[in-house]
């Protein structure tokens, strides 16, 4: 038989059967390409009809108004300024408590059970609903700390909602610093405190950065526990200081695609597109900071 | 020996890892400005021998010291002794390379900015890296990556970093073993020369090696219960042609390893 090759070994045949067998590698890759493209596609047309519907909305006077009845005279600005404030106090809590205490755990927590305990719960609040976030935080920072409706409140609501996930990740990136690098350092006469800033810290910050842009990425992008903290829509002026009460993007977007009016879809899409820029922009100064960092170790 | 001034003196000197009992009853003594070789079998604890002389066996979880290790006749183990002190004063070399992924400046005056040192670091960086024999390769880029360096040059890097503060005694785990032979030669000269100014402590599975650059060599074998415990020191001359015990010279001829 053509194609069939066979090779007597003795105590049996080996049967090569190498046509069929690279069809099925053929069939197999085929499936991980469709499975690639599912994810493409999708986001591909997301963002093609965001910017279709959008684009004729985005104008000076949609970045400087304040949200209106009227489709035509309604603006973004007040909830762009309040995402802006939100994430950047978001991550000025966030980055020191969430690296501090990945670094405790790896460095200086002793092996035993409260750790272990410690870390297996970290693991698990990196999945609670981001609501219950929203709860707690209005009970916590609102009313009890009595932070009122704030930035301030929002601000660390949604600072123990990404917590875990820079934990996690900066855990990781520490872990993955070579032992050697310690080793050296120790050897040299370095104390705990010298090991970990001159060698671990500026070793692990690729992947630290890494780690809290994908939690900053998340926190911008979260409507419920900002609408348990917050609510407002209407908002006619920005906020100055951390204590004003303030809206964000997501749930001004929310609040226009949920209005009957056709026109608000497009208000909606065009504040997508902002929520986008914003995120994008974040994400290039990491990825800046974090390829400068990088190049200079390996120069 | 006996005109030998010596360095280091381990005195009943036990280890233990959480219940497991790594050395036993170790007496030795490193005599100043020598390079001293610890040979023997896998898993002896020639290696846990020698991080017990800067105390770096103390960073495992679960370690323990009995006994003392005297340095001028203070035990580097009294509760008031810093383990940072020590290891500044008693350098180490790995077994793999492990420049920090700094440049090869940075790597060199590593030691020297912990430490506090005031005064010119360029003249340090310079007198360090002469003295590991790297200075002319790397002159030219000493701002590049310490990473781009071969292996070799890597290791001697390392060497120049822990020279750079100083220390009165190297301790070196088996430097050469990721090495290929022309850089481990590099390794070997670099011993010599250097062992007129500073104590060389040296852990290697080369045989060979132990035999071309020690002046003292100490063998140790694995005890019943898997504890290492010195079988024999000397002078490396006498070891290696005329060892007293005869596990010395069974493991010396290669009958067993």
């Amino acid at each position: 038989m053509a194609g069939e090759v066979l090779k007597n070994i003795g105590a049996g045949t080996l049967h090569y059967r190498l046509s069929a067998r690279k069809l099925v590698g053929t069939a197999a890759y085929m499936l991980f390409l469709l499975a690639v493209m599912v994810g493409i596609i999708g986001l591909v047309t997301l963002l093609v009809q965001v910017l279709v519907e959008g684009l004729p909305w985005l104008s000076p006077h949609f970045l400087t108004s304040y949200s209106s009845r009227h489709p035509e005279e309604a603006g973004i600005k007040a909830a762009m300024v309040g995402t802006i404030w939100l994430m950047g106090l978001t991550a000025a809590f966030t980055i020191p408590v969430g690296v501090g205490a990945a670094i405790y755990l790896e460095e200086y927590a002793p092996v035993n059970r409260l750790t272990r305990l410690i870390e297996v719960n970290i693991a698990n609040l990196a999945g609670v609903p981001s609501i219950v976030y929203g709860l707690l935080g209005l009970a916590l920072f609102v009313q009890a700390l009595s932070m009122g409706r704030s930035l301030l409140a929002g601000a660390l609501t949604l600072s123990l909602l990404v917590l875990p996930i820079v934990i996690l990740s900066s855990r990781e990136a520490i872990k993955a610093v070579p032992y050697t690098y310690r080793e050296a350092a120790y050897g040299l006469g370095a104390t705990q405190w010298e090991v970990v800033r001159r060698v671990i810290i500026p070793a692990a910050l690729p992947g630290i950065l890494t780690g809290t842009i994908l939690a900053m990425s998340r926190a911008i992008g979260e409507a419920a526990p900002v609408i348990a903290i917050s609510a407002l829509v209407y908002l006619t002026f920005v906020p100055v200081d951390p204590l004003d009460r303030f809206t964000v993007l997501p749930i001004q977007i929310f609040n226009w695609m949920s209005r009957p009016q056709e026109d608000f879809r497009g208000l909606a899409a065009a504040g997508i597109i902002i929520l986008l820029v914003i995120l994008l922009s974040m994400n290039s100064v990491a990825a800046f900071v974090r390829n400068r960092y990088q190049a200079r170790s390996e120069e | 020996m006996e005109q030998d001034s010596i360095v280091l003196r381990a005195q009943g000197l036990n280890v233990w890892y959480g219940e497991f009992q790594a050395l036993r009853d170790i007496d030795l003594e490193i005599p100043r400005n020598r390079v001293t070789a610890f040979i023997g079998p896998s898993g002896c604890g020639k290696s846990t021998l020698l991080r017990c002389f800067n105390r770096m066996n103390e960073l495992l979880p679960n370690s323990s010291v009995q006994g003392r290790i005297l340095m001028e006749g203070q035990d580097i183990y009294a509760s008031n002794v810093d383990p940072t002190e020590i290891r500044a004063r008693i350098g180490m070399v790995f077994q793999k390379p492990n420049p920090f992924p700094k440049s090869i400046f940075d790597n060199v005056a590593f030691g020297l900015k912990v430490n506090g040192f005031q005064g010119n670091v360029q003249e340090v960086v310079e007198r360090s890296l002469r003295r590991a024999a790297l200075w002319d390769e790397v002159k030219d880029r000493l701002n590049s990556s310490a990473l781009r360096l071969s292996g070799g040059q890597q290791q001697r890097l390392c060497i120049a970093r822990a020279l750079a503060v100083e220390p009165e005694v190297i301790l070196m785990d088996e430097p050469a073993s990721a090495l290929d032979p022309i850089a481990t030669l590099a390794i070997e000269d670099l011993m010599r020369e250097l062992a007129p100014e500073v104590t060389i402590v040296i852990v290697t599975h080369n045989m060979q090696q132990a035999a071309r650059v020690s002046y003292q060599t100490a063998f140790l074998m694995m005890g019943e219960d898997r504890a290492g415990y010195l079988v024999e020191h000397g002078a490396t001359p006498e070891i290696f042609t005329n060892p007293k015990d005869e596990r010395t010279e069974a493991y010396i001829t290669g009958r067993f390893s």
